[in-house]
Protein backbone atom coordinates (compact mmCIF):
# COMPACT_ATOMS: atom_id res chain seq x y z
CA UNK A 1 0.00 0.00 0.00
CA UNK A 2 1.96 3.50 -1.36
CA UNK A 3 1.44 6.58 0.96
CA UNK A 4 0.56 9.30 -1.71
CA UNK A 5 -0.53 12.36 0.96
CA UNK A 6 3.11 13.15 1.71
CA UNK A 7 4.04 12.34 5.43
CA UNK A 8 4.90 15.25 8.54
CA UNK A 9 8.21 16.78 8.06
CA UNK A 10 9.94 15.75 11.20
CA UNK A 11 13.16 17.27 10.09
CA UNK A 12 13.33 19.10 13.49
CA UNK A 13 13.69 16.19 15.69
CA UNK A 14 16.91 14.75 16.71
CA UNK A 15 17.94 10.85 17.80
CA UNK A 16 18.32 12.55 21.46
CA UNK A 17 14.89 13.79 21.44
CA UNK A 18 13.74 10.36 20.23
CA UNK A 19 15.26 9.10 23.99
CA UNK A 20 12.01 10.96 25.62
CA UNK A 21 9.35 10.69 22.72
CA UNK A 22 8.37 7.88 20.58
CA UNK A 23 10.01 7.76 17.40
CA UNK A 24 7.36 7.14 14.77
CA UNK A 25 7.85 3.34 13.41
CA UNK A 26 5.84 0.80 11.12
CA UNK A 27 2.46 1.34 13.54
CA UNK A 28 2.65 4.98 13.09
CA UNK A 29 3.38 4.98 9.07
CA UNK A 30 0.49 1.97 9.31
CA UNK A 31 -2.06 4.54 11.01
CA UNK A 32 -1.10 7.42 8.71
CA UNK A 33 -1.96 4.81 5.85
CA UNK A 34 -5.43 3.89 7.43
CA UNK A 35 -6.00 7.76 7.49
CA UNK A 36 -5.27 8.21 4.34
CA UNK A 37 -7.56 5.45 3.05
CA UNK A 38 -10.44 7.10 5.44
CA UNK A 39 -9.58 10.33 3.75
CA UNK A 40 -12.41 10.44 1.65
CA UNK A 41 -14.90 9.15 4.60
CA UNK A 42 -13.40 11.58 6.78
CA UNK A 43 -13.99 14.88 4.40
CA UNK A 44 -17.12 14.05 2.91
CA UNK A 45 -18.97 11.97 4.80
CA UNK A 46 -17.98 12.70 8.78
CA UNK A 47 -16.63 16.30 7.93
CA UNK A 48 -15.26 16.44 11.58
CA UNK A 49 -15.22 19.12 14.10
CA UNK A 50 -13.59 18.05 17.24
CA UNK A 51 -10.92 15.39 17.17
CA UNK A 52 -8.86 13.80 19.44
CA UNK A 53 -5.69 11.65 19.86
CA UNK A 54 -4.27 9.79 22.97
CA UNK A 55 -0.83 9.27 23.42
CA UNK A 56 0.74 11.80 20.76
CA UNK A 57 3.85 10.97 21.01
CA UNK A 58 6.51 12.80 17.97
CA UNK A 59 2.94 14.82 16.72
CA UNK A 60 3.18 12.81 13.68
CA UNK A 61 -0.41 11.20 13.80
CA UNK A 62 -2.47 14.60 14.73
CA UNK A 63 0.21 16.56 12.40
CA UNK A 64 -1.21 14.18 8.99
CA UNK A 65 -4.81 14.40 10.41
CA UNK A 66 -4.57 18.32 10.61
CA UNK A 67 -2.41 18.87 7.50
CA UNK A 68 -2.74 16.62 5.11
CA UNK A 69 -5.97 14.23 5.62
CA UNK A 70 -8.59 17.25 6.55
CA UNK A 71 -5.81 19.81 5.03
CA UNK A 72 -7.86 22.69 4.43
CA UNK A 73 -10.84 21.36 4.82
CA UNK A 74 -10.25 21.39 8.47
CA UNK A 75 -10.16 25.20 8.66
CA UNK A 76 -13.50 25.11 6.47
CA UNK A 77 -15.43 23.25 8.79
CA UNK A 78 -13.53 24.67 12.29
CA UNK A 79 -12.54 21.55 13.32
CA UNK A 80 -10.78 21.66 17.10
CA UNK A 81 -7.77 19.29 17.73
CA UNK A 82 -7.12 17.58 21.28
CA UNK A 83 -4.06 15.49 21.84
CA UNK A 84 -3.04 14.32 25.26
CA UNK A 85 -0.06 11.55 26.80
CA UNK A 86 1.87 10.91 30.02
CA UNK A 87 4.85 11.53 28.83
CA UNK A 88 5.31 15.30 29.31
CA UNK A 89 7.81 15.72 26.69
CA UNK A 90 5.64 14.67 24.14
CA UNK A 91 3.51 18.01 24.27
CA UNK A 92 5.69 20.68 23.14
CA UNK A 93 7.24 18.13 20.60
CA UNK A 94 4.12 17.96 19.17
CA UNK A 95 3.42 21.63 19.17
CA UNK A 96 6.82 21.74 17.31
CA UNK A 97 5.98 18.79 14.99
CA UNK A 98 2.77 20.70 14.19
CA UNK A 99 4.27 24.66 13.54
CA UNK A 100 7.34 22.91 11.50
CA UNK A 101 4.65 21.68 9.28
CA UNK A 102 2.75 25.29 8.83
CA UNK A 103 -0.44 24.40 11.33
CA UNK A 104 -1.74 26.91 13.62
CA UNK A 105 -1.23 26.11 17.27
CA UNK A 106 -4.75 27.85 18.23
CA UNK A 107 -6.11 25.18 16.90
CA UNK A 108 -4.55 22.35 18.86
CA UNK A 109 -5.10 21.56 22.62
CA UNK A 110 -2.40 20.01 24.21
CA UNK A 111 -2.86 18.39 27.54
CA UNK A 112 -0.25 16.37 29.52
CA UNK A 113 -2.80 13.30 31.38
CA UNK A 114 -4.22 9.79 31.49
CA UNK A 115 -6.33 9.27 27.97
CA UNK A 116 -8.16 12.31 28.64
CA UNK A 117 -9.28 12.50 32.18
CA UNK A 118 -10.25 15.77 33.02
CA UNK A 119 -11.70 17.11 30.12
CA UNK A 120 -15.44 18.04 31.24
CA UNK A 121 -18.25 15.51 30.34
CA UNK A 122 -20.11 17.71 29.08
CA UNK A 123 -17.84 19.07 26.43
CA UNK A 124 -16.78 15.44 25.37
CA UNK A 125 -18.21 13.92 22.20
CA UNK A 126 -15.35 13.46 19.72
CA UNK A 127 -16.02 12.98 16.23
CA UNK A 128 -12.20 11.42 15.75
CA UNK A 129 -10.37 9.31 18.08
CA UNK A 130 -6.93 7.59 17.43
CA UNK A 131 -5.14 5.86 19.76
CA UNK A 132 -1.88 4.10 18.96
CA UNK A 133 -1.31 2.41 22.25
CA UNK A 134 1.44 0.57 24.35
CA UNK A 135 0.60 -2.32 23.26
CA UNK A 136 4.16 -4.44 22.99
CA UNK A 137 3.83 -7.54 25.25
CA UNK A 138 5.92 -7.18 28.45
CA UNK A 139 5.72 -7.99 32.08
CA UNK A 140 3.21 -6.07 34.02
CA UNK A 141 5.73 -4.49 36.01
CA UNK A 142 6.71 -2.56 33.07
CA UNK A 143 3.22 -0.56 32.04
CA UNK A 144 4.13 3.06 32.04
CA UNK A 145 5.05 5.79 29.83
CA UNK A 146 8.39 5.03 28.87
CA UNK A 147 8.95 6.27 25.10
CA UNK A 148 8.75 2.58 23.70
CA UNK A 149 5.26 1.13 24.49
CA UNK A 150 4.99 -1.39 26.91
CA UNK A 151 1.39 -2.92 27.26
CA UNK A 152 2.19 -5.36 30.04
CA UNK A 153 0.07 -9.06 29.69
CA UNK A 154 -0.46 -9.75 26.01
CA UNK A 155 -0.17 -5.87 25.44
CA UNK A 156 -3.32 -4.90 26.69
CA UNK A 157 -3.35 -3.76 30.41
CA UNK A 158 -3.72 0.23 28.86
CA UNK A 159 -5.78 -0.84 25.76
CA UNK A 160 -8.20 -2.61 28.61
CA UNK A 161 -8.13 0.65 30.55
CA UNK A 162 -9.23 2.67 27.52
CA UNK A 163 -12.08 0.20 26.10
CA UNK A 164 -14.47 1.42 29.11
CA UNK A 165 -13.84 5.44 28.29
CA UNK A 166 -14.23 4.92 24.57
CA UNK A 167 -17.88 4.67 24.25
CA UNK A 168 -18.34 7.85 26.90
CA UNK A 169 -15.89 10.22 24.83
CA UNK A 170 -17.42 9.70 21.05
CA UNK A 171 -19.65 11.72 19.26
CA UNK A 172 -23.11 10.07 18.20
CA UNK A 173 -21.50 9.60 14.84
CA UNK A 174 -17.69 9.37 16.04
CA UNK A 175 -15.30 6.74 14.83
CA UNK A 176 -12.29 5.59 16.59
CA UNK A 177 -8.81 4.02 15.29
CA UNK A 178 -6.86 1.80 17.28
CA UNK A 179 -3.55 0.71 16.41
CA UNK A 180 -3.36 -3.43 17.64
CA UNK A 181 -1.05 -6.12 17.25
CA UNK A 182 -1.89 -10.08 16.67
CA UNK A 183 -0.85 -10.65 20.33
CA UNK A 184 -3.56 -8.31 21.34
CA UNK A 185 -6.48 -10.65 20.00
CA UNK A 186 -7.81 -8.18 17.61
CA UNK A 187 -11.01 -10.24 17.25
CA UNK A 188 -11.55 -10.30 20.65
CA UNK A 189 -11.31 -6.55 21.58
CA UNK A 190 -13.80 -6.17 18.56
CA UNK A 191 -16.37 -8.75 20.35
CA UNK A 192 -15.39 -6.56 23.76
CA UNK A 193 -16.38 -3.42 21.63
CA UNK A 194 -19.81 -4.75 20.54
CA UNK A 195 -21.05 -6.87 23.04
CA UNK A 196 -20.30 -4.14 25.93
CA UNK A 197 -20.39 -0.88 24.01
CA UNK A 198 -22.26 -1.34 21.10
CA UNK A 199 -19.98 -0.25 19.05
CA UNK A 200 -18.70 -2.09 15.61
CA UNK A 201 -15.17 -2.60 14.96
CA UNK A 202 -13.50 -3.24 11.16
CA UNK A 203 -10.02 -3.90 10.33
CA UNK A 204 -9.20 -0.85 8.02
CA UNK A 205 -5.39 -2.18 7.48
CA UNK A 206 -3.11 -4.57 8.07
CA UNK A 207 0.42 -4.77 8.00
CA UNK A 208 3.31 -7.47 8.76
CA UNK A 209 6.16 -5.15 9.99
CA UNK A 210 9.38 -7.79 11.32
CA UNK A 211 7.85 -9.69 13.89
CA UNK A 212 4.71 -7.27 14.38
CA UNK A 213 1.43 -8.29 12.48
CA UNK A 214 -0.10 -4.51 12.98
CA UNK A 215 -4.03 -3.85 12.61
CA UNK A 216 -5.71 -0.80 12.72
CA UNK A 217 -8.94 -1.23 13.66
CA UNK A 218 -12.18 1.16 13.06
CA UNK A 219 -14.95 1.08 15.49
CA UNK A 220 -18.01 3.40 15.41
CA UNK A 221 -21.89 2.94 17.30
CA UNK A 222 -24.05 0.32 16.20
CA UNK A 223 -27.08 2.18 14.98
CA UNK A 224 -29.11 -0.31 13.93
CA UNK A 225 -30.52 -1.03 16.96
CA UNK A 226 -31.38 2.15 18.14
CA UNK B 1 -2.36 26.63 26.43
CA UNK B 2 -5.16 28.99 24.97
CA UNK B 3 -7.90 30.21 28.19
CA UNK B 4 -10.38 27.99 25.74
CA UNK B 5 -9.09 24.71 27.33
CA UNK B 6 -9.29 26.26 30.81
CA UNK B 7 -12.92 25.66 29.74
CA UNK B 8 -12.89 22.35 28.79
CA UNK B 9 -11.23 20.99 32.25
CA UNK B 10 -12.34 20.19 35.41
CA UNK B 11 -10.90 18.84 38.74
CA UNK B 12 -11.08 14.67 38.25
CA UNK B 13 -9.54 13.89 41.80
CA UNK B 14 -12.39 11.11 42.86
CA UNK B 15 -13.45 12.09 46.01
CA UNK B 16 -14.24 15.48 44.40
CA UNK B 17 -17.43 15.58 42.47
CA UNK B 18 -19.33 19.02 43.50
CA UNK B 19 -20.22 20.33 40.57
CA UNK B 20 -20.75 23.82 41.57
CA UNK B 21 -17.24 23.89 42.90
CA UNK B 22 -14.99 21.19 40.58
CA UNK B 23 -15.42 23.67 37.82
CA UNK B 24 -14.33 25.97 36.73
CA UNK B 25 -10.99 25.44 38.21
CA UNK B 26 -9.14 28.74 39.37
CA UNK B 27 -6.40 30.28 37.72
CA UNK B 28 -3.55 31.18 40.01
CA UNK B 29 0.14 33.03 39.53
CA UNK B 30 -0.65 33.06 35.44
CA UNK B 31 1.34 34.80 33.05
CA UNK B 32 -0.87 35.80 30.30
CA UNK B 33 0.04 36.24 26.26
CA UNK B 34 -1.61 37.26 23.47
CA UNK B 35 -0.71 35.63 20.22
CA UNK B 36 -1.87 36.63 17.40
CA UNK B 37 -4.24 34.10 15.48
CA UNK B 38 -6.08 33.91 12.18
CA UNK B 39 -9.52 34.35 13.03
CA UNK B 40 -12.25 31.72 12.04
CA UNK B 41 -15.89 31.94 11.82
CA UNK B 42 -16.35 28.09 11.62
CA UNK B 43 -13.85 27.61 14.18
CA UNK B 44 -15.74 29.96 16.83
CA UNK B 45 -19.04 28.83 16.33
CA UNK B 46 -17.84 25.31 17.26
CA UNK B 47 -16.29 26.34 20.00
CA UNK B 48 -19.42 28.41 21.23
CA UNK B 49 -21.28 25.14 20.98
CA UNK B 50 -19.37 23.77 23.57
CA UNK B 51 -17.88 26.66 26.04
CA UNK B 52 -19.53 26.76 29.28
CA UNK B 53 -20.46 30.60 28.91
CA UNK B 54 -21.15 31.14 33.32
CA UNK B 55 -17.89 29.52 33.93
CA UNK B 56 -16.08 31.48 30.93
CA UNK B 57 -17.67 35.20 32.31
CA UNK B 58 -16.12 33.83 35.95
CA UNK B 59 -13.18 33.17 35.07
CA UNK B 60 -12.51 36.13 32.48
CA UNK B 61 -13.60 38.79 35.22
CA UNK B 62 -11.33 36.85 37.55
CA UNK B 63 -8.57 37.53 35.01
CA UNK B 64 -9.46 40.98 34.43
CA UNK B 65 -10.86 40.56 31.22
CA UNK B 66 -13.71 42.54 29.93
CA UNK B 67 -16.08 42.45 27.01
CA UNK B 68 -18.63 39.29 27.48
CA UNK B 69 -22.16 39.28 28.10
CA UNK B 70 -23.39 38.03 31.78
CA UNK B 71 -25.54 35.70 29.59
CA UNK B 72 -24.85 33.83 26.28
CA UNK B 73 -26.46 35.78 23.64
CA UNK B 74 -29.45 33.54 21.57
CA UNK B 75 -27.20 34.28 18.13
CA UNK B 76 -23.48 34.99 18.52
CA UNK B 77 -22.88 34.83 14.75
CA UNK B 78 -24.68 38.16 13.86
CA UNK B 79 -22.59 39.85 16.54
CA UNK B 80 -19.30 40.72 14.83
CA UNK B 81 -18.22 42.85 17.62
CA UNK B 82 -18.76 39.93 20.28
CA UNK B 83 -16.99 37.26 17.57
CA UNK B 84 -13.91 38.96 17.63
CA UNK B 85 -13.61 39.33 21.23
CA UNK B 86 -14.13 36.07 21.76
CA UNK B 87 -11.68 35.43 19.39
CA UNK B 88 -9.09 37.51 21.60
CA UNK B 89 -10.74 35.87 24.57
CA UNK B 90 -10.48 32.23 23.57
CA UNK B 91 -8.05 31.73 21.19
CA UNK B 92 -5.40 34.63 20.93
CA UNK B 93 -4.99 34.37 25.15
CA UNK B 94 -2.27 31.90 25.84
CA UNK B 95 -1.59 30.58 29.12
CA UNK B 96 2.04 30.31 29.51
CA UNK B 97 2.51 29.64 33.25
CA UNK B 98 0.70 29.44 36.37
CA UNK B 99 -1.50 26.90 38.15
CA UNK B 100 -5.27 25.90 38.28
CA UNK B 101 -6.67 25.02 41.56
CA UNK B 102 -9.73 23.56 42.62
CA UNK B 103 -12.12 25.36 44.16
CA UNK B 104 -13.22 22.46 46.01
CA UNK B 105 -10.65 19.87 47.13
CA UNK B 106 -8.12 22.66 46.64
CA UNK B 107 -5.93 20.40 44.13
CA UNK B 108 -3.19 22.40 42.13
CA UNK B 109 -2.75 21.56 38.38
CA UNK B 110 0.54 23.39 37.34
CA UNK B 111 0.48 25.29 33.52
CA UNK B 112 4.50 24.81 32.73
CA UNK B 113 5.50 26.54 29.55
CA UNK B 114 1.46 26.35 28.17
CA UNK B 115 0.92 22.90 28.64
CA UNK B 116 -1.65 22.03 31.87
CA UNK B 117 -0.66 18.98 33.65
CA UNK B 118 -3.81 17.19 34.64
CA UNK B 119 -2.54 13.62 35.91
CA UNK B 120 -2.97 13.06 39.53
CA UNK B 121 -1.31 11.02 42.22
CA UNK B 122 -2.41 7.09 42.31
CA UNK B 123 -4.60 7.76 45.66
CA UNK B 124 -6.21 10.75 44.04
CA UNK B 125 -7.84 8.81 41.23
C1 LIG C 1 3.15 3.76 20.59
S1 LIG C 1 3.38 5.47 21.11
C2 LIG C 1 2.51 6.32 19.79
C3 LIG C 1 3.03 7.71 19.50
C4 LIG C 1 2.46 8.38 18.26
N1 LIG C 1 1.01 8.56 18.36
C5 LIG C 1 2.79 7.55 17.03
O1 LIG C 1 1.85 6.90 16.51
O2 LIG C 1 3.94 7.55 16.60
C6 LIG C 1 2.27 5.54 22.51
C7 LIG C 1 2.16 6.91 23.19
O3 LIG C 1 1.11 6.86 24.16
C8 LIG C 1 1.52 7.47 25.34
N2 LIG C 1 0.69 6.88 26.41
C9 LIG C 1 0.80 5.66 26.98
N3 LIG C 1 -0.18 5.47 27.89
C10 LIG C 1 -0.94 6.60 27.87
C11 LIG C 1 -2.09 7.02 28.60
N4 LIG C 1 -2.66 6.24 29.52
N5 LIG C 1 -2.60 8.25 28.36
C12 LIG C 1 -2.03 9.07 27.44
N6 LIG C 1 -0.94 8.71 26.72
C13 LIG C 1 -0.40 7.50 26.94
C14 LIG C 1 3.00 7.20 25.43
O4 LIG C 1 3.66 8.13 26.28
C15 LIG C 1 3.40 7.33 23.95
O5 LIG C 1 3.71 8.65 23.62
ZN1 LIG D 1 -11.13 19.01 43.29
Amino acid sequence: MASYLPTPDLSHLKSADYHNVYEPAEDSFLLLDALELEAPFLNDQLQPRWCLEVGAGSGIVSTFLAGQVLGSRAVDFGTCFVVTDLNPRALPVTQATWARNGLALHRLHCIQTDFIRGWRPAAQGFDVLVFNPPYVVTSPEEVGSQPRGRGGIDGRQVIDQFLPIVPTILSDRGVFYLVLIEQNRPQEIISIMRDQYGLLGSIVAQRKAGIEYLYIVKFSRDTSTT
Amino acid sequence: MRLLTHNMLQCHVKSCNDPALNFPLQFQEVELEQIEAEENEALLLNLVGKIDWPALVQTTSELGITGLPPTKPDVVKNDPALMKRLHEILLETNVAQGKMVCRGCGHSYPIKDGIPNMLLAEHEI
